[in-house]
């Protein structure tokens, strides 16, 4: 089971979340930061890292003797990565998506696969938990390719352990936010009930919608602001797993980059049962099992 | 035969220069002894959501111009017309097609080393 949490507005607490959850996760699970552009989930775990490597894209690399600039390549390429021009192929790897179509079609096979950096996979434990993580080079346009192998390493080692995952994922609302909830089988949308909070949580829900994934709402700081998202989660029916108060203790613990969990008995609390929650949420089979058994 | 193109808003020598190379309007390819124009439509280049200056420079290489006669040029497509051996006159801007060509013709436009706007 893989569990998402995800916000429009960033600052919102998707990290605290993501951390306390894993916290109190009952059996194997892995913590999985996506927010590769500002990746922090280890600040709060402070993971014991026991690998990394560099993880690359796939770009043209033109074998100029075997080319006759018949041109098709740059023909296909949407982005112009790769153009001839003359009797000359430019490539312009920061430009390439990695389709992987100019390599395809070249009759002579003269593009074979260069490499552009992405970024670095890290992985390692933390206090029960694994740990994996994506961090994004600096200048790096694209975060999605480099989540979909941070992304690709989870499934092999879930398929390897059976476990559960929590995935931080980054705010906003366009390809790197839908690339972190794509795989999930819950989505936990964090906000806070203020209006900013609740109006980027619109488009979140909006956002992701259209993947019919389960979704439930973790108000953050609650206790500030007015009631406008209590009643948008009420007439979207949108349930809410967890309110986490607008409080100086956890303020404190965060600042210092304590997971909020370990605050008190009653936030402990408070994530075990949205642990609970959000396991139902995500297997409604399961909630109906325990109902007739 | 000498032919140069300069980025137009539209298909005469009197229509003015487009600021733009890679999402100019269109082409005006001059013969500098002749006169003659021929207009190459830019369309396709305008509504790439990237490497339109790289796509232009294609286009102009294949209509055998020697020359570029334009407002701002970027870094890729510097770099892609430099590769084309096409020369580059830049901040042409606010010139019709005819002057930015008469001016050219008397030696007042200098051939730019380096791209003159900043990449994205």
């Amino acid at each position: 089971m893989i569990v998402a949490v995800a916000s429009g507005k960033g600052g919102t607490g998707k990290t605290t979340v993501a951390a306390s959850l894993a916290t109190v996760w009952d059996g194997p699970v892995c913590a999985v930061d996506l927010d590769v552009e500002e990746p922090n989930l280890h600040l709060f775990l402070q993971p014991n890292l026991t690998g990394r490597e560099t993880a690359y894209m796939t770009v043209p690399q033109v074998d100029e003797a075997k080319c006759t600039y018949c041109g098709a390549c740059s023909e296909l390429c949407q982005f112009k990565a790769i153009s001839v021009i003359n009797r000359l192929v430019l490539t312009f790897p920061e430009m390439c998506h990695g389709c992987g179509g100019c390599m395809a079609i070249c009759p002579e096979k003269a593009i074979t696969a260069g490499q552009r950096e992405l970024g670095e996979i890290s992985w390692g434990q933390a206090a029960g938990a694994g740990f994996l993580a994506g961090t994004l080079r600096i200048g790096e346009a694209m975060s999605p390719p480099l989540m979909r192998q941070v992304k690709a390493r989870l499934n092999q080692q879930l398929a390897a352990d059976g476990g559960d995952a929590i995935i931080d994922a980054p705010p906003g609302v366009s390809c790197p936010a839908v690339n972190a909830v794509l795989d999930s089988d819950a989505v936990l949308l964090v906000t806070e009930p203020t209006p900013f909070g609740v109006y980027d949580f619109k488009l979140a829900w909006e956002a992701f919608t259209p993947l019919n994934k389960p979704m439930g709402a973790v108000i953050n700081r609650a206790g500030v602001g007015n009631d406008a998202i209590y009643r948008f989660c009420r007439e979207q029916k949108l349930p809410i797993l967890a309110e986490i108060p607008y409080d100086r203790a956890i303020a404190e613990a965060y600042a210092r980059g304590r997971v909020i969990a370990d605050v008190s008995a009653g936030l402990k609390q408070t994530f075990i049962s949205l642990r609970d929650q959000v396991r139902d949420l995500a297997s409604p089979g399961r909630a109906q099992e325990a109902v007739h058994a | 035969m000498n032919r140069i193109a300069v980025t137009s808003e539209g298909p005469s020598l009197d229509d003015q220069v487009d600021p733009r190379f890679g999402r100019t309007a269109g082409f005006l390819v001059v013969d500098l002894e002749t006169m003659d124009t021929e207009y190459i439509d830019n369309g396709r280049s305008q509504v790439m959501a990237q490497g339109a200056g790289i796509q232009a420079a294609e286009i102009i290489a294949q209509a055998g111009v020697s020359c570029l006669l334009t407002g701002y040029v970027g870094p890729k497509a510097f770099q892609a017309l430099a590769a084309a051996g096409i020369k580059v006159g830049q901040n042409l801007e606010g010139l019709t097609v005819r002057q930015a060509v008469e001016r050219f013709k008397s030696g007042q436009v200098e051939m730019a080393q380096t791209p003159n706007r900043a990449g994205r």
